[in-house]
């Protein structure tokens, strides 16, 4: 128990899910891309397609896509400041079949690559990624999260594991998911404690190793 | 084992310690979060800062984004201030208060939700007006802030603080029982008062449903922020005066959340039920929304 569960959170309203939460997944997006994206599209479903436009929801998301914190009081003119930023975005509506009621997909565009985020906000502002291009996962970004991509071959848990284990990083969970086998998987390790840069740059240059990226 | 799984070992903790209550709640939340005192103590001051800056960066020009909100607190303050108030200047500020807070939340402006955002205005609005009133510090403010975050915490324990799990009463009524006992610890009322201020702060809320009209946190929302705030002001004035719940509070929460599994998902943020079913409100979500 936190007093500052109940004195608190600090944010921009309305709304902790639809608007507090809804920066939080555009502050996660932007992290498991890289950075700010060239392009958005943000796909609402659900209570989001409904009721967004009332509670700021697209506001928030794109000030989560260009770095803003659930408590930024630039988050209601976003829209203005994307365009300062060259971020391009643009809104839809989506139906996915057994998503959360307040989930988003966002097609975000940074350097040549897409990367596609199903993310649903779960209430009083915590969010869930749901899932990475298409593979199915679950994580809220609410500790030090490592997602490493890599080619499905032996060895590659082993290889993240033993650099987290030199680097004295104790690991709270450890999921991996897979496409097929033989394709690609996805490891999402919830850590103790944040990971500098270096040590995310020696992930990537382990064999196999597609992609590795650390929301601190 | 947590001091805050009942409202009764938490009062006793603190007597067992010799401890002010608030005291107690700031220890025992700061070891089971691993937050320094120090660190705690500024956060919470940090807090009551960001209520002051809500309450006074209000814009009576402001509408909110849907258009269904926005002057009504200037109207109140211009009301209060013209001495033409049924209930005199102060009640009149802390009606003022609640509305102006729960327009800023509606209008995006940043504000401490307090348990939530849609109840953010209940215990701004007993405590700002109560410091201007009666010259409390802010070293008083904070303290009453953290007796009140001991409430809720047990609130959301043992029944909810969301209004989607229990309805309004777990939203604006908790943040009722938050401020009452808020309220007695300002005014120098014991521990077993700020816990009668509670009960019927919550007792008084119980069965409220939650009903916004097109799913938006402005209507009926803003309004009973109002009526959050006066409860709190009436519960911890009957509790000052010795009057005492019959039920204990740890049973009235207990009902609360009973109450609130009873009740229909329609009164439970859906914006299905209640108020947001009328034919007006139907007929503003179709108008806004387009469906």
């Amino acid at each position: 128990m936190n007093v500052f569960d109940l004195i608190g959170p600090v944010m921009v309203g309305p709304s902790s899910s639809h608007t507090a939460g809804a920066v939080r997944i555009g502050l996660v997006s932007r992290k498991l891309l890289g950075g700010q994206p060239e392009e958005a599209e943000l796909l609402l479903h659900g209570s989001f397609a409904a009721t967004g436009r009332g509670h700021g929801t697209d506001r928030a998301l794109v000030a989560g896509l260009l770095g803003m914190e659930p408590d930024d009081e630039r988050v209601p003119e976003s829209f203005l400041w994307a365009e300062k930023a060259g971020l391009r975005f643009h809104f839809g509506v989506i139906n996915m079949p057994d998503a959360h009621p307040n989930s988003v997909l966002l097609r975000l565009h940074r350097g040549g690559k897409e990367l596609r985020v199903v993310a649903a906000s779960v209430g009083g502002g915590r969010i869930e990624i749901r899932r990475l291009n298409d593979m199915t996962l679950r994580f809220t970004a609410e500790q030090p999260t490592l997602i490493v991509s890599n080619r499905d071959h032996p060895g590659s848990v082993a290889d993240v594991s033993r650099v987290l284990a030199e680097a004295g990083v104790n690991i709270g969970t450890f999921q991996v998911n897979r496409d097929e086998r033989g394709g690609v998987a996805v490891m999402v390790i919830e850590v103790d404690s944040p990971l500098p840069d270096e040590l995310v740059a020696q992930i990537r240059t382990l064999p196999d190793i597609l992609s590795a990226v650390c929301i601190n | 084992m947590s001091v805050f799984d009942s409202v009764s070992r938490m009062l006793d903790a603190a007597q067992r310690r010799s401890l002010p209550l608030w005291e107690l709640v700031l220890e025992a939340s700061a070891q089971e979060s691993g937050m320094s005192r120090d660190d705690s103590l500024r956060t919470m001051q940090q807090r009551l800062a960001v209520m002051r800056q809500a309450d006074a960066g209000y814009n009576p020009a402001q509408r909110s984004p849907s258009g269904l909100s926005g002057g009504d607190a200037e109207k109140l303050r211009v009301h209060a201030a013209s001495g033409a108030t049924i209930a005199g200047p102060f009640v009149g500020s802390i009606l003022a208060a609640a509305l102006r807070m729960g327009e800023c939340n509606a209008c995006m402006h940043r504000i401490v939700a307090a348990p939530t955002a849609g109840a953010c205005g209940v215990l701004p609005a007993v405590l700002l007006p109560y410091a201007a009133q009666f010259g409390a510090n802010d070293e008083a403010l904070v303290r009453a802030l953290y007796v009140s975050a001991g409430y809720g915490a047990v609130i959301a324990r043992r029944a909810s603080i969301s209004g989607a799990e229990a309805g309004c009463q777990a939203e604006i009524g908790s943040a009722s029982a938050m401020a009452a006992a808020a309220l007695v610890q300002l005014h120098g009322g014991t521990d077993a008062q700020t816990a009668h201020a509670a009960a019927i702060a919550l007792k008084n809320l119980m069965g409220l449903v939650c009903d916004p009209v097109a799913g938006l946190v402005e209507v009926p929302c803003i309004k009973r922020n109002v009526i959050g705030a006066m409860n709190a002001l009436s519960a911890a004035e009957l509790a000052l005066a010795g009057v005492e719940s019959r039920i204990p509070v740890d049973e009235v929460i207990d009902a609360m959340r009973a109450v609130g599994t009873a009740m229909s998902p329609a009164l439970r943020e859906t914006g299905h039920g209640g108020l947001a079913a009328s034919p007006t409100a139907v007929a503003f979500r179709e108008a806004f929304f387009g469906t």
